[in-house]
């Protein structure tokens, strides 16, 4: 299944090849041009299909486009609603986007490993990576995102005053123990982009690597292993869009609360 | 692997999608769902004050049939006491015509028969007087005993 230009290396060489970004740049100002391209055309689809539904929506009977866009959007509003109590024109939006992009992002991975890789090699790019969430640079931009958020609505919400103060003395209430909170606090707020970047990253990483690995049997094994991989992964794409979306809410309605 | 410069590529997609999502995608949306869950609750309350109404107009009905009811018994007792009357004014004028002709009746005889006797007193008297005169056409003094003969004449009526 290899391609010609990485035959000779066996199946490592396959492995890599299949998770080798296409990229242009040097160090720090390399670009992704594959994760940019299918984040942003998967980011059109969902603002496509989202606009095209907002644009002739109706309080009457809806039509089947309008009915799969309500059950989304009154899906991520039952969350928003359940977690997040306070009034925000941010909050619901921002987890629409998320739970479609991210949902978008990971279904890439059901696409045939060389589908892709195999309509780039013959329009001459060698490298192609069509699942953005199995770069970090995808799920970290995310996470940072939302990461800046929570500073930013602490700081609204609770002041600079409070907001520090909480920081120093949070979860103990001592002047003794201040550079202690200091440092539980740090961890735990840099946990929150870390964890949620790192989770995602990691799931879709490792399913697309398995998918690969199954790419690598004998093609009357593949259908075995790879359905019930793909079948398992449905629940994986969902799932991890969903957690994403959930925790963001999650960690801005923290910030949303005075302690 | 490293992070580089297609994160901060991947923010600014992400910044555009969020703010052109929260711009023209939720709020229409959001607002179209809002304005069914009114219409629906709107429907329902509608419903429920139309049955609410029917129950009422039903017990109204059911006033107002008893009320007929109660109202059409009374006019048939009243027919029914009317006609009454009037069979018992009927009888009664009936009664009263019927005694009246049987009264003008009974008078018209008693005159038939005071004029018979009338008729039958001077009759008799006539003849009593002829036969007495035939009688006592030999014996008897005409001018003396005609004031016992119309005494006699006189008894008999």
């Amino acid at each position: 299944m290899a391609t010609e230009a990485h035959a000779a290396e066996g199946a490592t060489g396959y492995i890599v090849h299949h998770l080798t970004p296409f990229s242009v740049g040097e160090g720090f100002w390399t670009l992704h041009l594959d994760t940019l391209f299918f984040s942003a055309v998967l980011g059109s689809l969902f603002i496509w299909f989202f606009k095209t539904v907002a644009e002739k929506v109706t309080a009457d009977e809806p039509n089947l486009m309008q009915n799969f866009a309500e059950m989304i959007i009154e899906f991520v509003d039952q969350q928003v609603k359940d977690t997040f109590h306070g009034e925000s024109k941010l909050i619901a939006p921002l987890a629409l986007t998320i739970f479609c992009w991210v949902f978008l992002w990971n279904a890439m991975d059901l696409l045939p490993v060389d589908l892709m890789p195999g309509i780039a090699s013959m329009m001459g790019v060698d490298y192609m990576r069509v699942v953005p969430s199995t770069d970090l640079n995808g799920t970290f931009a995310l996470s940072f995102s939302v990461f800046f958020l929570i500073i930013f609505y602490n700081l609204k919400i609770k002041g600079v005053l409070s907001f520090s103060k909480e920081i120093l003395f949070h979860p103990f209430n001592t002047v003794f123990l201040i550079p202690f909170n200091i440092l539980l606090n740090l961890v735990e707020y840099i946990a929150k982009p870390v964890s949620l970047a790192l989770r995602l990253f990691g799931n879709l990483y490792a399913g697309e690597l398995i998918f690969i690995l199954i790419a690598l049997m004998p093609w009357y094994i593949q259908p075995l292993l790879g359905f019930p991989w793909a079948v398992f992964h449905i629940l994986i794409i969902t799932l991890q869009a969903f957690i994403f979306m959930v925790l963001t809410i999650v960690y801005l309605s923290m910030a949303h609360e005075d302690h | 692997m490293s992070i580089n410069a297609t994160l901060i590529g991947q923010m600014i997609t992400f910044t555009l999608l969020v703010w052109f999502t929260m711009k023209y995608i939720w709020p229409p949306l959001i607002e179209a769902l809002e304005e069914r869950r009114k219409k629906i609750a709107e429907g329902l309350a509608a419903a429920e004050q139309g049955q609410e109404q029917m129950a009422l107009a039903e017990k109204r009905a059911l006033i107002v049939l008893k009320e007929a009811k109660e109202q059409s018994s009374v006019i048939v007792s009243l027919a029914q006491k009317r006609a009454n009357e009037v069979i018992e004014q009927s009888k009664d004028n009936a009664k009263k015509e019927g005694d009246r002709m049987i009264d003008a009746a009974k008078s018209q005889i008693e005159q038939e028969l005071q004029q018979t006797k009338e008729g039958l007193r001077q009759e008799v008297a006539t003849l009593a007087l002829s036969a007495a005169e035939q009688i006592l056409k030999k014996e008897i003094n005409k001018a003396e005993h005609k004031t016992l003969i119309a005494k006699v004449a006189s008894q008999l009526g």
